[in-house]
């Protein structure tokens, strides 16, 4: 007998109730509580749907009116990570900005809440019912009110295998998404941005020339998230027909690698990685039907806007805080107009990019085209995600320019907001 | 989630475009011209309008916003404030001024939808009713209104002085703040439907204004003015712990529309100024990277974002208002947003397009003259401002000042 959907979530419920650092992080429960809460609701839209015979999500609402709300499940999800967010992710968030690397033991966390679930098809075991854009946004939303950094490194699994399940042929998904949802994983990493100067992403300068059965791969990608501990990188390149994304081994002969820090993304370990001649099978090419190259680069600019959403709203909540327990000239600065529109100005922008982001990730779900949006959603969030982690550093003055609070990081972080491209696919 | 015009109003948004664009517009620099001259064409849209929402289960103006649903929300509700937003958005893309003077759309009459009760409500169902709050002294403090209200038998008495009254000549009715015991403060303020030709109001002058000179801005005056008793919205009690929000509840229903009105008017910027850089030679291909397109083309882009970002929050307000959830705040980032977007994209699209966007051979300079006032009517962005910052940092209006 297959597995049912709610087998595959007693599978993962399973797997986080044997895990400790719910205890070490007294965290217990109330995850308990949550996933008690989560799980039945989550059982119940899971019967829903296998009762329908669909692997249509339940739509919030009826389809033809204006809908903000969320799905019960969109919700859910929401409420679940928050405070994985904010009690896990963020406390840990300096020291690995410090040490530049992700923390094992987060990772095994994050794996533990099956976050890659939700990028894998249902008949593969996981729980990717349909489509995902809004989904995973609210997902990168919520985990980067932890931090920017920490879930955008989190969260690469997961885009790894919106990767494979979107554009890879059947027979590629079957071979290669299920071992993501197994223990031991393999690693892989989205090798998409170019350190070329006005360069379009969309005509990537690494290119993939035919050679008999196999493909030769030569070219530079800067900035690889997670690129250093990657078992397998997926890696755009212009073909003779087009760009298309190629699976490549990390250990391949002619593939070297080195970190390369930057501004910000410091958890991410972001690597440096030079193509010379690298062989890659014919079959090691996404094959799935219709690759769109822009509609990869939209999705996953989309996936930073979320990004940048989640952590500008970690920086309001913070400035708000902050402001109103700070007192100068005998009252809380907050009573000040010139600290407090400067709150409301980043509350104003922050809902724009929210309803931006969210708008195209509906059209994509629906499948509209969303070019338009996305490119919007990109060119707003790139302008004001930056502006609202300046706005965060100076409403905290001089100690805002400190590492005793987290602003100075998102400030860096949030500047990679419109600067990078790839990597974040929804 | 659906965030696209539905289904149910694309009639509606297609039908207000077609008046914006056949009636509207081409009337647009006549009356920019012609400052206080009647601009009477309306007379016939209004009826002709009038006709339409009369057959049509969601209406267009102003009046059909602020009507909150009524009985049990079974589900997700399009209503009044969406549809009004939507259609104000077509036909402000057309003029704002011309809008602002439709007969039987005035602001007064969004008022009167959001506090009156059902017996007013019916009363003053085809009254054009214009919206009296500003005094000489005081703008934006509206709790330091001045005018007074007192109970005589069946009539309260007013007294006082109102500017910047839109469309306060013309209109049917004025809706008009006082204040029934100056010493309660705000909690004293009402409403009061006050028609025209009372004995005692007097409209004493016309402003000439930067922009929307097709509407009317008025001053008037209330001497001894005998207003029924029945004519006060909403309830005569002053309830002190309800304080002002009776009165401002008026507002989380209007300025969203104000908010639509800047959308609307922020479009027609973008759309004729695209239209002569296409001209020019600007290609508004997607399919290159921003950062390698003309500077033109560049800025033209990152205005119509920021013109989304403040759409979308505008149809946000107006759609919490339909599901009946509180949207003070959201009804202020809309008008926030929607206020210093108009302004910024009207001016840039004029520059964008250069001397000729500044010649009066366009309507590119009247939009950028036109857009000032809607960063300034039913709350300056610095008010939205307070009110958003006040609510995000729990603070009242003693604290944050």
């Amino acid at each position: 007998m297959t597995t049912t959907l709610q087998g595959h979530a007693l599978a993962l419920l399973n797997r986080l109730a044997r895990a400790d650092w719910p205890d070490r992080f007294k965290l217990r429960k109330p995850l308990e509580g949550l996933l008690l809460r989560g799980s039945r609701a989550g059982f119940r839209l899971a019967g829903r749907r296998s009762a329908h015979g669909s692997t249509r999500p339940l739509l919030s609402g009826p389809g033809e009116l204006f809908d903000l709300s969320l799905s019960e499940e969109q919700q859910l999800l929401r409420d679940m990570l928050a405070p994985f967010a904010v009690e896990v992710m963020r406390p840990a968030a300096l020291e690995a900005d410090a040490q530049g690397n992700l923390p094992p033991a987060l990772r095994a966390q994050a794996a533990a809440l099956g976050l890659v679930h939700y990028g894998v098809p249902e008949s593969m075991g996981g729980l990717a019912g349909g489509p995902t854009a809004l989904t995973t946004a609210l997902l990168a939303e919520t985990l980067a009110q932890g931090d920017l950094s920490l879930a955008a490194a989190l969260l690469q699994p997961l885009s790894a295998a919106h990767c494979l399940r979107r554009w890879g042929s059947t027979e590629q998904q079957q071979r290669w998404l299920p071992a993501l949802l197994h223990e031991d994983a393999p690693h892989y990493a989205l090798a998409i941005e170019e350190p070329q100067v006005l360069a379009d992403p969309a005509r990537p300068a690494t290119r993939a020339r035919k050679r008999g059965g196999q493909y030769r791969l030569d070219g530079e990608k800067c900035l690889v998230l997670q690129g250093g501990q990657a078992d397998w990188l997926i890696v755009s390149a212009q073909c003779s027909d087009g760009p298309a994304l190629f699976r490549v081994s990390a250990d391949a002969d002619g593939l070297s690698r080195q970190p390369e820090p930057a501004m910000g993304l410091k958890a991410c370990a972001t690597t440096r990685i030079r193509l010379r001649q690298v062989k890659v099978e014919r079959d090691a090419r996404l094959a799935g039907r219709g690759f769109d190259h822009r509609v990869f680069l939209d999705l996953s600019a989309l996936g930073w806007c979320a990004l940048a959403v989640g952590t500008c709203q970690a920086a309001l909540d913070y400035v708000i805080a902050y402001c109103n327990d700070r007192h100068a000239f005998g009252e809380p600065i907050s009573h000040r107009q010139g600290v407090a529109f400067s709150i409301a100005d980043m509350a104003i922008e922050l809902e724009g990019m929210r309803l931006l982001l969210w708008r195209a990730c509906a059209r994509a779900d629906r499948g509209l085209d969303f070019q338009e949006q996305a490119w919007r959603a990109r060119l707003f969030c790139s302008e004001h995600a930056p502006r609202i982690g300046s706005a965060a550093v100076q409403l905290l003055g001089g100690h805002g320019f400190t590492q005793e609070h987290p602003v100075e990081r998102w400030y860096r972080d949030l500047r990679a907001v419109g600067v990078l491209n790839g990597a974040m696919p929804l | 989630m659906y965030l696209e015009t539905p289904r149910k109003f694309r009639a509606l948004v297609s039908q207000a475009h077609q008046v914006a664009a056949n009636y509207l517009r081409p009337l647009s620099r006549t009356y920019d011209r012609a400052e206080h001259a009647y601009p009477k064409e309306l007379d016939m849209l209004a009826a002709l309008l009038d006709g339409m929402n009369a057959g049509a289960p969601e209406a267009v103006g102003a009046g059909a916003a602020g009507k909150r649903s009524e009985g049990a929300a079974d589900g997700v509700r399009n209503g009044g404030n969406l549809s009004a937003c939507l259609a104000v958005m077509e036909m402000c893309w057309g003029d704002v001024g011309l809008l602002l003077s439709m007969p039987r759309q005035g602001l007064g009459n969004a008022a009167i939808a959001a506090v009156a009760n059902e017996e007013q409500r019916q009363r003053f169902a085809s009254v054009w009713a214009a919206m009296a709050i500003t005094e000489p002294g005081c703008g934006s403090d509206s709790a330091a209104i001045r005018t007074t209200a007192v109970r005589d038998g069946d009539h309260y008495v007013l007294n006082g002085e109102k500017i910047f009254v839109t469309a306060g000549a013309r209109a049917d009715a004025v809706v008009v703040w006082a204040t029934l015991d100056r010493s309660l403060g705000r909690a004293a303020i009402k409403s009061f439907v006050v028609e025209k030709g009372t004995p005692g109001m007097t409209v004493t002058r016309l402003e000439k204004k930067l922009g929307i000179k097709a509407s009317d801005t008025a001053s008037i005056s209330f001497q001894d003015c005998r207003v029924p008793a029945a004519n006060l919205l909403g309830s005569p009690e002053i309830d002190t712990q309800k304080g002002f929000a009776g009165v401002m509840e008026t507002f989380d229903n209007t300025r969203p529309l104000v908010a639509a009105m800047a959308v609307g008017l922020a479009r027609a910027a973008l759309d004729r100024s695209r239209t002569l850089l296409e001209k020019a030679g600007c290609r508004f291909d997607r399919q290159r990277p921003l950062l390698v397109l003309q500077h033109a083309e560049a800025c033209w882009h990152r205005y119509e974002a920021e013109w989304e970002a403040a759409r979308l929050l505008t149809l946000k307000a107006a759609w919490m208002a339909d599901n009946r959830m509180p949207n003070s705040k959201e009804a202020s980032i809309a008008k926030a947003k929607a206020g210093r977007m108009v302004g910024e994209v009207t001016l840039g699209c004029l520059a964008l397009v250069g001397a000729q966007g500044y010649g009066e051979d366009e309507l590119l300079e009247k939009w950028a003259r036109d857009a000032k006032i809607l960063d300034i009517f039913e709350g300056t962005q610095q008010i939205q401002q307070l009110i958003i910052a006040r609510r995000l940092l729990g603070k009242s209006s003693a604290e944050l000042k």
